[in-house]
């Protein structure tokens, strides 16, 4: 008793610690927060780097500029010395799903990764904790058309997956050439086995979707009954609209020209390559066509059409003219995203600006949500990275992640375990070694059917 | 400021001009007196603005006030730094070529005892890693075969050289990977019992391998004392293990979570073996215990997911740094097969995170230079800056840690080495390739 008095004393007389935060201590995914973070280096990345105060509203940047002051009840950082980016945003995941590959058949607009979305996972927090805001979960690379992606927000808390959605970001879809479609469908003798059954899997599939199209259209304009609806073909349909923006796997110069060519002859505009470590053997053909590239720093060689691979991709791509953006396709490396933007610099020797537009404003445009993400503007989601130091320096640590105006990652409030959902059957942890990760995070079920 | 590019057409020139196209990579024998130096010596503090004079594959002098030599090739550093190579305590450079293509692969052979298996044969010094390896002002690495308990023999290899004979840099190691206890993740869906069975099994195994290689000892012991030479029963396994039960070469024990670290120190109380851990990923929660037990430690990746879904984000970058504040001798490795070329980064993350430990960028130095150079028993040729030692080092026009410094010198065993790699003429080929054909 005596000694419970004497800690209550203590903790009477000292100043508070900060407390450690717990996942249950985080507001709800539809919390829009307030913040000022005063006195930060603040690299908008499309309005130059200067020191300023950044004043977050309900969500929203309202203000950028010096000596700004909070309103009432708004949590203001003092971050002089510290450094100000935009939230990252990764082009490439595939954290946080029960499922990546429907692999069963090689066209599979319909299936969706909404649908194996778990809020839940530590790897979304893990990334928070390395300055990431925006990701796109992508389904794996086993077919030539695979199915529809979903951008989400990390907003790490909600048990709800719908939550995570990033409202009003366009539809994205999965496609993929080379080895693993191939590997996998020609592996059991159905087409593609080879790159030029991979074209005309994916030229098949856009005639039928035309066809589709049109068929309906004749029903609507004629006020006849709808010919039955057919998920595979709504979405194909929506491809060759252009509601449905396409990120490709890809990994040769010539199989990237090859679907440059598909979308050309159908009409196609928006196309990014995804990995696409030869782009830069045809940069100037993906500047003509306005393609993008969201591409690795610097892996290579894990499989032959990685071998012709250069670390100096991202560079030569930017230096032709092509929208280039870094990704991660792994729970790991997603966490240093801000360290794989400062490679282009020794590999390339990209101004910081370029560096940090790789990981930001780049991979948002080729998302679709560069009017809401990707920059530090007003008006702009309050999506924000504070870094210890310059986030380009290796010796940079991330101090505070913030999502629509919430803090979320809070270096100085972590706790041991974020865990929102624990396997009551677990009585040994587990461990898992960089040895047991899985190398291709693309290929998760491709051969599992 | 040299970018790469231009470095690399440079060193790539001098050579060209006297032999055929396809000799860039051949590295230039010589004297050369780098001027205009900061000097990195790692051992004896850093020489503000000096001369480093390399002869004969060596360090001739160095410091403030040393001339160059009338006979010397100048290499004028402008200002930049030279620093000793960096060594990558482990990785497989050399033993891999293509990933998903098996038969670039040599580094997991077929049996779980093979410590026979030598990685030094299967070195291949014309890999394309190795050129790409070393831009980064990685020299020297610890090259190991992975797969089963016992799978081979780990080398330390220099990276310029004709034949693995040239490259090995004087320290074989025998690797045990000691017996995993637990579940390996989330996919490991084994029950308790069945991981609990196997991982006695694999301990039984090994102590059943060492009690073996224990009497064939003493029999080769009492064979050498009885003047036998006639000719011993062929074991390869065992006369594998042999010098490491003498304590005559190093056993390179991996072993990452906290509980299997625990059990390989206590297995290895009574061995009486030269012992050196390895990957020791949860190293952090029984920091004490191996500080205790005295071992050296190879500790990586760094930049590498924590093991465990309730750990902190950051234990993996802390747990260098927390090694070393027990005061355990650590040595930092990639623990790659493609990109062994980050291993100062990997260095440079283990001092960001652990600073407040007194683990900042001279403590990482180290852990890639000298450290290793110890554990290895090379201090005498490597691992610093001095006169006498081997003259494999590097000039960084900044903090070698750092991703936009670049590396625009590197001399291995006291040879220019080109600063090309395949990666620089990719993009000397296609960074103005043209105008666009018509797809």
């Amino acid at each position: 008793m005596t000694r419970l008095l004497i800690l209550l004393l203590a903790a009477a007389c000292t100043p508070l610690p900060a407390l450690a935060q717990t996942p249950a201590d985080l507001p709800p995914a539809d919390a829009r927060g307030s913040l000022l973070v005063r006195g930060a280096t603040v690299h908008t990345v499309t309005q130059g780097t200067r020191v300023a105060d950044v004043l977050v509203r309900d969500g929203r940047i309202a203000e950028i500029g010096p000596g700004l002051s909070a309103p009432r009840g708004v949590r203001v950082v003092e971050a002089a010395g510290m450094h100000l980016m935009p939230g990252i945003v990764d082009a490439h995941s595939h954290i946080a799903l029960s499922s990546v590959n429907e692999a069963s058949t090689p066209v599979v607009a319909e299936v969706q990764m909404r649908d194996a979305l778990d809020p839940t996972a530590i790897e979304i927090y893990r990334a928070l904790a390395g300055g990431v805001t925006t990701i796109q979960l992508l389904h794996g690379s086993a077919n030539p058309i695979g199915g529809e992606a979903e951008t989400i927000k990390l907003r790490y808390g909600t048990l709800d997956p719908d939550g995570l959605l990033f409202e009003g970001a366009p539809r994205t879809i999965k496609f993929a050439l080379g080895e693993n479609p191939t590997r996998v469908h020609g592996g059991r003798g159905v087409r593609p086995s080879t790159r030029m059954g991979v074209e005309q899997v994916i030229r098949e599939a856009f005639t039928d979707a035309r066809i589709y199209a049109a068929a309906q259209d004749d029903a609507r304009r004629a006020g006849r009954p709808l010919p039955p609806v057919d998920r595979r073909m709504e979405t194909l349909a929506g491809v060759l609209d252009g509601t449905v923006l396409v990120h490709c796997h890809s990994y040769r110069a010539d199989e990237i020209l090859m679907l440059v060519r598909v979308f050309r002859d159908f009409g196609i505009t928006h196309l990014t390559f995804q990995h696409a470590n030869e782009a830069f053997k045809v940069a100037p053909e993906l500047a003509a066509f306005g393609a993008g590239a969201s591409v690795f720093s610097d892996w290579w060689s894990y499989k032959f059409e990685v071998y012709y691979s250069t670390a100096y991709n991202a560079a030569v791509l930017t230096r032709n003219g092509v929208r280039t953006s870094l990704n991660s396709d792994d729970a790991g490396m997603m966490r240093t995203l801000y360290h794989e933007a400062a490679k282009t610099q020794r590999y390339g020797g990209l101004t910081d600006d370029e560096a940090l537009a790789l990981i930001t404003i780049n991979p948002a445009q080729q998302l679709g949500v560069d009017a809401r993400v990707g920059s530090i503007e007003v008006g702009k989601d309050g999506d924000l990275a504070l870094f210890t130091a310059d986030p380009l320096s290796i010796y940079a640590r991330v101090s505070m992640t913030v999502v629509d105006g919430v803090v979320r990652f809070d270096a100085a409030r972590d706790g041991d375990d974020q865990r929102l959902s624990i396997d009551p059957a677990e009585r040994v942890a587990a461990v898992r070694l960089s040895e047991d990760e899985i190398d291709d995070a693309c290929m998760i079920d491709a051969f599992t059917f | 400021m040299f970018s790469v590019r231009t470095a690399a057409l440079l060193a790539a020139l001098i050579p060209a001009a006297a032999s055929a196209q396809g000799a860039q990579y051949r590295p230039v024998a010589g004297t050369f007196a780098l001027t205009d130096c900061r000097i990195e010596t790692v051992t004896n503090g850093t020489i503000e603005r000096g001369t480093l004079v390399v002869r004969g594959g060596r360090i001739e002098a160095l410091g403030a006030n040393v001339a160059a030599p009338a006979d010397a090739v100048q290499v004028p550093c402008n200002g930049g730094t030279v620093y000793p190579g960096l060594f990558d305590s482990g990785d497989r450079v050399g033993l891999q070529e293509i990933g998903a293509v098996e038969t670039t692969v040599d580094i997991d052979e077929v049996g779980e005892i093979t410590p026979q298996m030598r990685a030094l044969t299967a070195v291949n010094p014309s890999t394309v890693h190795i050129p790409v390896t070393r831009l980064s002002g990685v020299t020297t690495v610890l090259t190991f075969p992975r797969g089963g308990l016992l799978p081979g023999t780990a080398a330390l290899i220099e990276l310029s050289g004709y034949t693995p004979d040239q490259m090995a840099a004087g320290f074989e190691g025998v690797v045990l990977a000691f017996p995993r206890q637990g579940r390996r993740g989330s996919f490991d869906r084994r029950e308790q019992a069945e991981v609990d069975k196997a991982s006695r099994e694999a301990l039984a195994k090994l102590d059943d391998v060492w009690r073996q290689a224990t009497l064939y000892a003493r029999i080769d012991s009492a064979r050498t004392a009885a003047r036998d030479a006639s000719p011993q029963p062929y074991q390869p396994e065992m006369a594998a293990l042999l010098p490491v039960l003498r304590g005559e070469r190093t056993l390179l024990v991996e072993a990452n979570a906290a509980a299997d670290i625990v059990a390989a120190l206590a297995w290895l109380k009574d061995k009486n073996v030269r012992a050196v851990l390895t990957g020791v990923s949860e190293g952090w929660r029984v920091a004490d215990q191996i500080a205790a037990a005295g071992l050296p430690c190879l500790v990586g990746p760094v930049i590498a997911l924590p093991a465990r879904d309730a750990d902190r984000y950051d234990r993996p970058f802390e747990n260098v740094g927390l090694l070393a504040q027990a005061g355990v001798l650590v040595a930092i490795r990639s623990d790659e097969e493609d990109n062994a070329r980050n291993l100062p980064f990997h260095a440079g993350f283990a001092a960001a995170y652990g600073q407040e430990v007194g683990f900042g960028p001279a403590q990482a130095l180290a852990a890639v230079t000298i450290n290793p150079a110890r554990i290895f028993g090379v201090a005498d040729r490597l691992g610093s800056l001095e006169v006498g030692k081997e003259a494999t080092l590097f000039i960084t026009a900044g903090d070698p840690f750092e991703a936009r410094t670049h590396v625009t010198g590197l001399f291995i065993r006291g040879e220019q080495v080109p600063l090309v790699s395949r990666q620089t003429e990719l993009y000397d080929e296609f960074l103005r390739r043209g105008a666009a054909t018509t797809p």
